[in-house]
């Protein structure tokens, strides 16, 4: 996987195969400190901490009963690679959290990528969930810019409309988009 | 693109979508089921997903539910796609880039014609 944004989609399908309710997706570009963090956090079905050490092994998968293959130890590899480091924390029936944390300015920091497309893509594949995405960017001086997304009012506001008829589609891609763009439009130096 | 991105939008873009539904009497469902597992993903699931919605957007079709699955057992047909019209069987594509996915689209989902040449005989 070639982006950041590639593996919190990889590991937000985990969150959401784990029978969770609410997942959040945060993202902090922190020039400040020169760090970028991944976050993906769930309220499912948790691990025990034998599978919780055992998933960040390549050589392990559970397949049929949950779906954790070799995405979790391609992104720990990939955290580690750039001077920086990786955690699981998991209760069972309590929930998971998977966070990356990577030197922003390290030569082998994998690109962020199309972080829109992921959260679009998680948005539209789990219409049912709660999601909370979050977009941070701190510059060097330390001043910070967010953009919250959250889907629980834009779901009552739909009904039994599907978030795939082309008009609202169109809307929320663009609420996406539009509020991650301003944010990579902040002067980051 | 409308600057203001508001809920009272959204509530009058809803309802005009669900008069237009209405008007139109969609034949049956239309499911297009996308692979999401960490094989889909390394493989480009994401801009096949991309380029499903965009087609949706820029042709208008409404009545597609767009869903995704796990991991299939055949990670070197990634991506994979299926695609249900109505009461017919199961279409299932494989090795579906954004290019692909278009053409699925286009002959499959809206003229309802298979594409033989991506279709995984199992």
């Amino acid at each position: 996987m070639r982006e950041i944004a590639l593996h919190l989609l990889d590991i937000a399908e985990n969150s959401a195969a784990a029978e969770s309710q609410n997942i959040r997706i945060e993202v902090h570009e922190d020039l400040h400190r020169d760090l970028l963090a991944a976050r993906v956090t769930d309220d499912g079905r948790g691990l025990d901490p034998e599978t919780a050490q055992k998933v960040q092994d390549p050589f392990y998968t559970t397949r049929t009963t949950r779906h954790v293959g070799l995405g979790i130890p391609l992104l720990k590899l990939a955290a580690e690679m750039a001077e920086g480091r990786f955690s699981l924390k998991s209760k069972p029936g309590t929930g998971t959290r998977v966070e990356a944390i990577f030197r922003h300015s390290h030569i082998d920091r994998m690109p962020l990528g199309d972080l829109s497309a992921t959260f679009l893509t998680v948005l539209v594949s789990h219409p049912k969930m709660n999601w909370t995405f979050t977009y941070r960017v701190t510059d060097k001086a330390g001043n910070s810019h967010d953009f919250i997304f959250e889907n629980t009012e834009l779901k009552a506001a739909l009904g039994d409309m599907s978030l795939t008829e082309p008009e609202v589609l169109t809307f929320v891609r663009g609420m996406i988009e539009e509020g991650i763009a301003a944010l990579t439009l902040q002067p980051v130096n | 693109m409308p600057a203001i991105k508001s809920l009272e939008e959204l509530k009058r873009i809803r309802d005009e979508a669900l008069q237009k539904k209405q008007m139109k009497a969609t034949p049956g469902n239309i499911q297009v089921i996308i692979a999401m597992g960490t094989c889909g993903i390394a493989a480009g699931a994401r801009d096949t997903m991309k380029s499903v919605l965009n087609f949706i957007e820029t042709e208008k079709i409404s009545g597609v539910t767009v869903t995704q699955t796990g991991c299939i057992g055949l990670c070197e047909q990634e991506p994979i796609i299926q695609v249900v019209l109505g009461d017919q069987p199961k279409v299932m594509y494989g090795k579906v880039d954004a290019q692909a996915a278009q053409q699925i689209m286009k002959q499959h989902v809206q003229n309802g014609q298979p594409v033989k040449e991506n279709i995984i005989q199992l």
